[in-house]
């Protein structure tokens, strides 16, 4: 076996996560071959690494949203390894951005920042616990509400 | 975290397998071989991702099956340098913090690179971020299963192949089972700010 490029392209979680379900899909469908002992390999690593991205922002993402969000990215001149990581981490504070962006104090003001926290946020969806977070809240602010 | 790698290698479809079409034999051979193993010096093999092209296939004498050279792409594990990872911690030792993914367990993050200063808790097995405010000391606990951010300093991958039988002086120690090495191993850090347990971060 010979390996032609190592590092041929770069994914994006949702990249992989899109081609990991198709290929579950797939493979449920054609039913039978699924628990011989050659694809208990393929099972594993794609069961596991389905449930990491699944907990990940990844997750409710789409083409039309990734593309959307690297146009808009294009006005930060940031390099294709910083934007990747903004995609798959989705940073809600300042603190998240100077650690993917490498020398951010220098290459961003505050308000470049705050600008870049805004496009991430409003673009990209939220997480599954920040979903849930949010249905939770918006659930006690309904029970404040009826003893008055 | 995830990159495309082309490689090339011959597939050995069996004449059993002839009815079914060409392609899928091949994509199912080439994920048994690849998926959840690691290539060295490439990363941990997760599935593959198309089949760019398929050459002539052969049958050589003696042997029934055919033989089809594959060009193919495949997905690999293999973060960059300096990336940021979030997964879980899977316990402490003195050789520091070991962190999991789920589908890939060999991450440590050796004790200079935790947030200092740090010490090792014995009695419960755990490593302790003592973090100093004007009130005093706060003891933060590592404490397993939880999720923690970090940075991909450093990876080393060991090659495992098996080597040819020892000499005459190691087979006396046979009793000795050989140490297991990990074949691919992640260095993290977490001595910047931001990094570390999600929940010391958050602001809620």
């Amino acid at each position: 076996m010979e390996v032609k490029d190592a590092n041929s392209a770069l994914l994006s979680n949702y990249e992989v996560f899109q081609l990991l379900t198709d290929l579950k899909e797939q493979r449920k469908e054609s039913g039978k071959n699924k628990h011989s002992s050659g694809q208990q390999n393929l099972n594993t690593i794609t069961y596991e690494t389905l449930k990491y991205i699944s907990k990940t922002p990844c997750r409710h993402q789409s083409p039309e949203i990734v593309r959307e969000f690297l146009t808009a990215m294009k006005s930060h001149k940031l390099t294709k390894a910083e934007k990747l990581q903004l995609l798959n981490h989705r940073p809600v504070t300042a603190v998240e951005i100077q650690l993917m962006v490498e020398e951010s104090e220098e290459r961003l003001t505050e308000e470049q920042i705050e600008a870049l926290l805004h496009t991430v946020t409003s673009i990209l969806p939220a997480g599954p616990e920040a979903e849930q977070k949010k249905n939770t809240n918006s659930d006690v602010a309904m029970d404040e509400e009826d003893p008055a | 975290m995830f990159v495309l790698v082309e490689m090339v290698d011959t597939v050995r479809i069996p004449p059993w397998q002839f009815e079914r079409k060409l392609n899928d034999s091949i994509a199912e051979e080439l994920n048994k071989k690849l998926a959840n193993k690691v290539v060295y010096n490439v990363g941990l093999c997760i599935c593959l991702f198309d089949i760019t092209r398929l050459e002539d296939a052969y049958v050589f004498p003696g042997d029934g099956a055919s033989h089809t050279k594959v060009h193919f792409r495949y997905v690999v594990f293999h973060p960059f340098l300096d990336e940021i990872l979030i997964g879980k911690i899977k316990g402490c030792s003195p050789e520091g913090v070991h962190v999991s993914l789920g589908f890939f367990d060999d991450i440590l993050i050796p004790p200079e690179s935790l947030q200092q200063p740090a010490k090792f808790d014995e009695a419960e097995q755990v490593w302790v971020w003592e973090y100093e405010t004007e009130e005093g000391a706060h003891d933060l606990y590592m404490d397993t299963g939880e999720e923690i951010r970090f940075r991909v300093v450093d990876e080393s991958f060991v090659d495992t192949s098996p080597t040819g039988p020892s000499s005459a002086d190691a087979t006396t120690s046979s009793e000795e089972l050989p140490k297991k090495e990990a074949p691919y191993t992640l260095v993290g850090s977490i001595s910047e700010p931001g990094l570390g347990l999600l929940s010391w971060w958050t602001s809620n």
